[in-house]
Protein backbone atom coordinates (compact mmCIF):
# COMPACT_ATOMS: atom_id res chain seq x y z
CA UNK A 1 0.00 0.00 0.00
CA UNK A 2 1.76 3.44 -1.16
CA UNK A 3 0.27 6.94 -0.16
CA UNK A 4 1.25 10.23 -1.58
CA UNK A 5 0.86 13.37 0.39
CA UNK A 6 2.63 16.44 -1.15
CA UNK A 7 5.97 15.95 1.45
CA UNK A 8 6.06 12.74 1.85
CA UNK A 9 6.36 8.92 0.02
CA UNK A 10 4.39 6.34 2.93
CA UNK A 11 5.27 2.89 2.28
CA UNK A 12 4.49 -0.66 4.82
CA UNK A 13 7.17 -3.06 5.01
CA UNK A 14 4.81 -5.95 7.21
CA UNK A 15 4.22 -3.85 10.36
CA UNK A 16 7.03 -1.16 9.55
CA UNK A 17 5.86 2.52 8.53
CA UNK A 18 8.33 4.07 5.75
CA UNK A 19 8.29 7.57 4.99
CA UNK A 20 10.41 9.28 2.59
CA UNK A 21 10.85 12.70 2.74
CA UNK A 22 10.83 14.49 -0.50
CA UNK A 23 12.50 18.03 -0.26
CA UNK A 24 16.18 17.93 -1.04
CA UNK A 25 16.11 20.80 1.75
CA UNK A 26 14.70 20.87 5.05
CA UNK A 27 15.91 24.45 6.07
CA UNK A 28 12.59 27.25 5.72
CA UNK A 29 9.93 27.21 8.66
CA UNK A 30 7.07 27.07 6.03
CA UNK A 31 9.11 23.51 4.46
CA UNK A 32 9.34 22.13 7.78
CA UNK A 33 5.92 23.11 9.16
CA UNK A 34 4.41 20.89 5.58
CA UNK A 35 6.29 18.16 6.34
CA UNK A 36 5.14 18.61 10.14
CA UNK A 37 1.58 18.80 9.15
CA UNK A 38 1.67 15.29 7.28
CA UNK A 39 4.18 13.43 9.67
CA UNK A 40 2.70 14.37 12.91
CA UNK A 41 -0.99 12.78 11.98
CA UNK A 42 0.10 10.09 10.61
CA UNK A 43 1.91 9.20 14.12
CA UNK A 44 -0.65 10.53 16.39
CA UNK A 45 -3.22 8.14 14.57
CA UNK A 46 -0.93 5.32 14.67
CA UNK A 47 -0.54 3.65 18.14
CA UNK A 48 2.82 1.25 18.65
CA UNK A 49 3.96 2.74 14.86
CA UNK A 50 7.42 1.83 13.83
CA UNK A 51 8.95 4.26 11.48
CA UNK A 52 11.43 4.38 9.60
CA UNK A 53 12.65 7.83 8.07
CA UNK A 54 14.33 8.01 4.95
CA UNK A 55 16.76 11.08 4.27
CA UNK A 56 17.70 9.49 0.98
CA UNK A 57 16.87 12.84 -0.84
CA UNK A 58 17.49 15.33 1.63
CA UNK A 59 20.39 17.60 1.17
CA UNK A 60 20.45 20.01 3.93
CA UNK A 61 18.39 20.35 7.44
CA UNK A 62 18.22 23.07 9.50
CA UNK A 63 18.55 23.13 13.22
CA UNK A 64 14.63 23.64 13.48
CA UNK A 65 14.05 21.00 11.38
CA UNK A 66 16.16 18.76 13.92
CA UNK A 67 13.76 19.99 16.68
CA UNK A 68 10.37 18.67 14.64
CA UNK A 69 12.05 15.49 14.44
CA UNK A 70 12.78 15.86 18.02
CA UNK A 71 9.06 16.38 18.45
CA UNK A 72 8.00 14.04 16.53
CA UNK A 73 10.30 11.60 18.22
CA UNK A 74 8.51 12.61 21.63
CA UNK A 75 5.12 12.11 19.97
CA UNK A 76 5.70 8.38 18.98
CA UNK A 77 7.39 7.76 22.28
CA UNK A 78 4.54 8.81 24.44
CA UNK A 79 2.26 6.48 21.78
CA UNK A 80 4.51 3.18 22.73
CA UNK A 81 5.93 3.57 19.03
CA UNK A 82 9.78 3.36 17.48
CA UNK A 83 11.59 6.00 15.23
CA UNK A 84 14.45 4.68 13.35
CA UNK A 85 16.18 6.92 10.67
CA UNK A 86 18.07 5.83 7.43
CA UNK A 87 20.28 6.95 4.72
CA UNK A 88 21.65 10.36 5.77
CA UNK A 89 24.68 11.73 3.73
CA UNK A 90 27.33 12.05 5.17
CA UNK A 91 27.19 15.90 5.85
CA UNK A 92 23.62 15.75 7.64
CA UNK A 93 24.95 12.51 10.09
CA UNK A 94 27.49 15.41 10.72
CA UNK A 95 24.95 17.47 12.23
CA UNK A 96 23.81 14.85 14.10
CA UNK A 97 27.44 14.49 15.48
CA UNK A 98 27.83 17.92 16.37
CA UNK A 99 24.34 18.17 18.35
CA UNK A 100 24.86 14.98 19.40
CA UNK A 101 21.61 13.81 18.39
CA UNK A 102 23.23 10.47 17.28
CA UNK A 103 23.29 9.44 20.76
CA UNK A 104 18.97 10.28 21.22
CA UNK A 105 18.12 8.85 17.42
CA UNK A 106 18.73 5.16 16.03
CA UNK A 107 20.67 5.96 12.85
CA UNK A 108 21.04 3.27 10.12
CA UNK A 109 23.36 3.67 6.87
CA UNK A 110 20.44 2.21 4.50
CA UNK A 111 17.01 0.86 4.81
CA UNK A 112 17.82 -2.70 4.74
CA UNK A 113 19.58 -2.43 8.01
CA UNK A 114 17.13 -0.14 9.58
CA UNK A 115 13.89 -2.95 8.63
CA UNK A 116 16.05 -5.59 10.28
CA UNK A 117 16.75 -3.78 13.41
CA UNK A 118 12.87 -3.45 13.83
CA UNK A 119 12.62 -7.13 13.20
CA UNK A 120 15.79 -8.25 15.72
CA UNK A 121 14.10 -5.97 18.25
CA UNK A 122 10.51 -7.49 17.49
CA UNK B 1 30.24 47.21 11.50
CA UNK B 2 32.70 48.04 8.86
CA UNK B 3 31.80 49.79 5.53
CA UNK B 4 34.27 49.16 3.51
CA UNK B 5 33.18 47.15 -0.01
CA UNK B 6 30.37 45.42 1.65
CA UNK B 7 26.96 44.82 -0.04
CA UNK B 8 24.14 45.92 2.73
CA UNK B 9 20.79 44.66 2.20
CA UNK B 10 17.63 44.95 4.47
CA UNK B 11 14.67 43.09 4.46
CA UNK B 12 11.24 42.02 6.43
CA UNK B 13 11.38 39.89 8.73
CA UNK B 14 10.00 37.41 6.07
CA UNK B 15 11.59 33.90 5.16
CA UNK B 16 10.90 33.97 2.09
CA UNK B 17 12.80 37.18 1.13
CA UNK B 18 15.65 35.51 3.83
CA UNK B 19 15.61 32.95 1.22
CA UNK B 20 15.75 34.88 -1.40
CA UNK B 21 19.21 36.22 0.07
CA UNK B 22 20.72 32.79 1.16
CA UNK B 23 20.57 31.86 -2.29
CA UNK B 24 21.97 35.11 -3.51
CA UNK B 25 24.78 34.77 -1.45
CA UNK B 26 25.37 30.75 -2.22
CA UNK B 27 25.65 31.79 -5.64
CA UNK B 28 28.31 34.53 -5.32
CA UNK B 29 30.06 31.62 -3.43
CA UNK B 30 29.87 28.64 -6.16
CA UNK B 31 30.78 31.51 -8.57
CA UNK B 32 34.24 32.35 -6.76
CA UNK B 33 35.25 28.77 -6.56
CA UNK B 34 33.90 27.61 -3.21
CA UNK B 35 33.85 23.68 -2.54
CA UNK B 36 30.85 22.11 -1.65
CA UNK B 37 31.54 21.51 1.85
CA UNK B 38 31.84 25.37 2.12
CA UNK B 39 28.63 26.24 0.42
CA UNK B 40 26.92 23.54 2.34
CA UNK B 41 27.99 24.99 5.81
CA UNK B 42 27.47 28.74 4.58
CA UNK B 43 23.75 27.60 3.43
CA UNK B 44 23.47 26.35 6.72
CA UNK B 45 24.81 29.00 9.18
CA UNK B 46 22.75 31.50 6.62
CA UNK B 47 19.78 29.82 7.33
CA UNK B 48 20.26 29.65 11.14
CA UNK B 49 21.45 33.37 11.89
CA UNK B 50 18.78 34.56 9.16
CA UNK B 51 15.92 32.18 11.20
CA UNK B 52 17.36 33.61 15.00
CA UNK B 53 17.18 37.32 12.98
CA UNK B 54 13.13 37.00 12.00
CA UNK B 55 11.95 34.74 15.10
CA UNK B 56 14.02 34.98 18.19
CA UNK B 57 15.34 38.92 17.56
CA UNK B 58 12.17 40.53 15.84
CA UNK B 59 9.90 38.37 17.16
CA UNK B 60 8.14 37.45 13.66
CA UNK B 61 7.51 41.25 13.40
CA UNK B 62 7.36 42.15 9.72
CA UNK B 63 7.81 45.88 10.44
CA UNK B 64 11.51 45.26 11.98
CA UNK B 65 13.99 44.60 9.56
CA UNK B 66 16.79 42.38 8.92
CA UNK B 67 19.98 43.97 7.71
CA UNK B 68 22.74 41.97 6.17
CA UNK B 69 26.30 43.68 5.12
CA UNK B 70 28.69 41.29 3.29
CA UNK B 71 31.31 41.01 1.09
CA UNK B 72 32.30 37.62 -0.45
CA UNK B 73 36.15 36.97 -2.67
CA UNK B 74 37.92 34.31 -3.86
CA UNK B 75 39.33 33.91 -0.03
CA UNK B 76 36.11 34.35 2.30
CA UNK B 77 32.84 35.00 2.91
CA UNK B 78 32.48 37.60 5.38
CA UNK B 79 28.83 38.39 6.66
CA UNK B 80 27.05 40.24 9.30
CA UNK B 81 23.10 39.77 9.93
CA UNK B 82 21.31 42.34 12.57
CA UNK B 83 18.20 42.61 13.91
CA UNK B 84 15.86 44.88 15.24
CA UNK B 85 14.75 42.94 18.77
CA UNK B 86 16.82 43.77 22.08
CA UNK B 87 19.68 41.28 21.94
CA UNK B 88 20.62 38.26 23.83
CA UNK B 89 23.41 37.10 25.87
CA UNK B 90 24.70 34.15 23.74
CA UNK B 91 26.71 32.80 26.73
CA UNK B 92 23.47 31.85 28.53
CA UNK B 93 22.14 30.05 25.60
CA UNK B 94 22.28 26.41 27.40
CA UNK B 95 24.45 23.72 26.04
CA UNK B 96 22.32 21.63 23.61
CA UNK B 97 24.84 18.51 23.75
CA UNK B 98 24.39 17.59 27.37
CA UNK B 99 22.39 14.73 28.26
CA UNK B 100 19.62 17.10 30.06
CA UNK B 101 19.04 18.98 27.49
CA UNK B 102 19.47 16.19 23.91
CA UNK B 103 15.47 16.02 23.87
CA UNK B 104 14.90 20.12 23.37
CA UNK B 105 13.75 20.94 20.33
CA UNK B 106 15.41 24.48 20.47
CA UNK B 107 18.16 26.05 20.68
CA UNK B 108 20.84 24.16 17.96
CA UNK B 109 21.58 27.19 15.82
CA UNK B 110 24.10 28.91 17.37
CA UNK B 111 26.41 25.67 18.16
CA UNK B 112 25.84 24.72 14.04
CA UNK B 113 27.07 27.90 13.27
CA UNK B 114 30.10 27.83 15.51
CA UNK B 115 30.64 24.44 13.99
CA UNK B 116 30.61 25.22 10.34
CA UNK B 117 31.85 28.93 10.63
CA UNK B 118 35.50 29.78 10.62
CA UNK B 119 34.29 32.93 12.60
CA UNK B 120 31.31 33.79 14.74
CA UNK B 121 31.25 36.74 17.27
CA UNK B 122 28.12 39.07 18.47
CA UNK B 123 27.89 42.34 19.15
CA UNK B 124 27.78 43.65 23.09
CA UNK B 125 23.72 43.81 22.50
CA UNK B 126 23.37 40.27 21.05
CA UNK B 127 21.44 41.76 18.09
CA UNK B 128 24.40 41.58 15.35
CA UNK B 129 26.45 38.50 14.40
CA UNK B 130 29.09 38.39 12.42
CA UNK B 131 30.13 35.41 10.24
CA UNK B 132 33.62 34.79 8.38
CA UNK B 133 33.70 31.15 6.50
CA UNK B 134 37.28 30.77 5.07
CA UNK B 135 37.02 29.38 1.08
CA UNK B 136 39.03 25.95 1.76
CA UNK B 137 40.22 25.60 -1.89
CA UNK B 138 41.22 29.67 -2.98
Amino acid sequence: MTETPNKLVISREGQITIVELLDEEILEEATINEIADELFPLVSSKPNIQLLLSFIRVKHLSSSALGTLIRLNKRIEENKGTLKLCHLKKPLYEIFVITKLNRLFEIYDDQATALSSFEKKA
Amino acid sequence: MPTQSYRDIEIPSDYHRAKEVEDAIIDSAQSHGYHEDDLFALRLSLEEALTNAIRHGNAGDREKKVILRYYINENQADIYVADEGPGFDPTAVPDPTITENLSQPNGRGILLMRAYMNLVEYNDTGNVVHMVKLNSKP
